[in-house]
């Protein structure tokens, strides 16, 4: 649907248009149940697709890129941004072969995620098991919210 | 020399599945992509699944129909909560016919990477084979 590459779904975090977010989500999910469509956040549009989570101490991204070799993967994390790039490519099959479906794309992909706080980009573990990688991504010392006691 | 393809990948949203049987799990079920594609002597089939393990794969022939589930265990921890969400992990499913040409006992798999490969040898009367004429 157009209205959803206009306005690209994007995660949304603590911040002071999260309430306008809110309302253009609900719209979106308002026009596409006018036009007869089940509601599915689309998420950026772009490969890979991410999951992101977290919990007090690590964010977690997971991405599905099945078929591509980890030495193949370029990552980076600069403050509160990590960056996935690689390419995926099928092998060539040799002359002659006739194809009955292709549906498995193929070619590069350059992908930022931002994230709600900075994180330690010096420990970012990544893995990759099962054509899924799983970066785990230790929230920043100084972001970690800290008890204060009240002295008396 | 060949052109070296500068195209971007293009993020494909995952297929539901078409009511072909009866679903006896919960959870979202996908059609993974697949290439096919046909050699003289056998057909290869390509299917991506991702987050699938050699363990979680079944692969079942039955009356020539060969049927492909995957089954996904979210790797999410308990303690995680969600902060954007652009997927979902749930069982791959697909079934093709499979036609009588096909060694049916020389069906060869394997899962690397998330990615499916199978191969199907076809039985040796199937082989396309070149004909000699003669001329007397």
């Amino acid at each position: 649907m157009l209205v959803g590459r206009v306005w690209p779904s994007r995660p949304t975090f603590d911040s002071p248009f999260a309430d306008f977010d809110q309302v253009r989500r609900e719209m979106l999910r308002w026009l596409d149940t006018v036009a007869g469509e089940t509601f599915v956040d689309r998420g950026a549009g772009v490969f890979p697709p991410v999951n992101v989570t977290q919990d007090a101490d690590n964010f977690y991204l997971r991405a599905e890129v099945p078929g591509i070799k980890p030495n193949e993967l370029a990552l980076s994390a600069v403050r509160n941004r990590v960056s996935l790039a690689g390419k995926r490519e099928l092998p060539r099959q040799p002359e002659g072969v006739s194809y009955h479906r292709k549906e498995r794309a193929e070619g590069s992909f350059n992908r930022t995620v931002t994230l709600p706080v900075e994180i330690d980009a010096q420990r970012v573990d990544a893995r990759y098991a099962d054509g899924i990688l799983t970066l785990t991504l230790p929230k920043a010392e100084q972001t970690k919210p800290r008890q204060i006691t009240v002295r008396t | 020399m060949a052109k070296q393809a500068r195209t971007d990948i293009q993020k494909v949203e995952k297929g539901g599945m078409p009511t072909v049987t009866e679903q006896t799990r919960p959870g979202p079920v996908y059609s993974p992509s697949v290439d096919i594609f046909e050699k003289d002597d056998s057909i290869t089939v390509l299917a991506d699944m991702p987050g699938v393990k050699a363990q979680d794969l079944e692969i079942d022939l039955r009356e020539r129909v060969l049927t492909l589930t995957g089954r996904v265990t979210p790797l999410d921890g308990s303690k995680e909560s969600d902060v954007l969400r652009e997927y979902e992990s749930g069982t791959f499913f697909r079934q093709f016919t499979v036609s009588e040409t096909i060694d049916q006992a020389k069906i060869d798999a394997r899962l690397v990477d998330g990615v499916l490969r199978l191969e199907l040898p076809k039985v040796d009367e199937a082989r396309p084979r070149k004909i000699n004429v003669r001329a007397d």
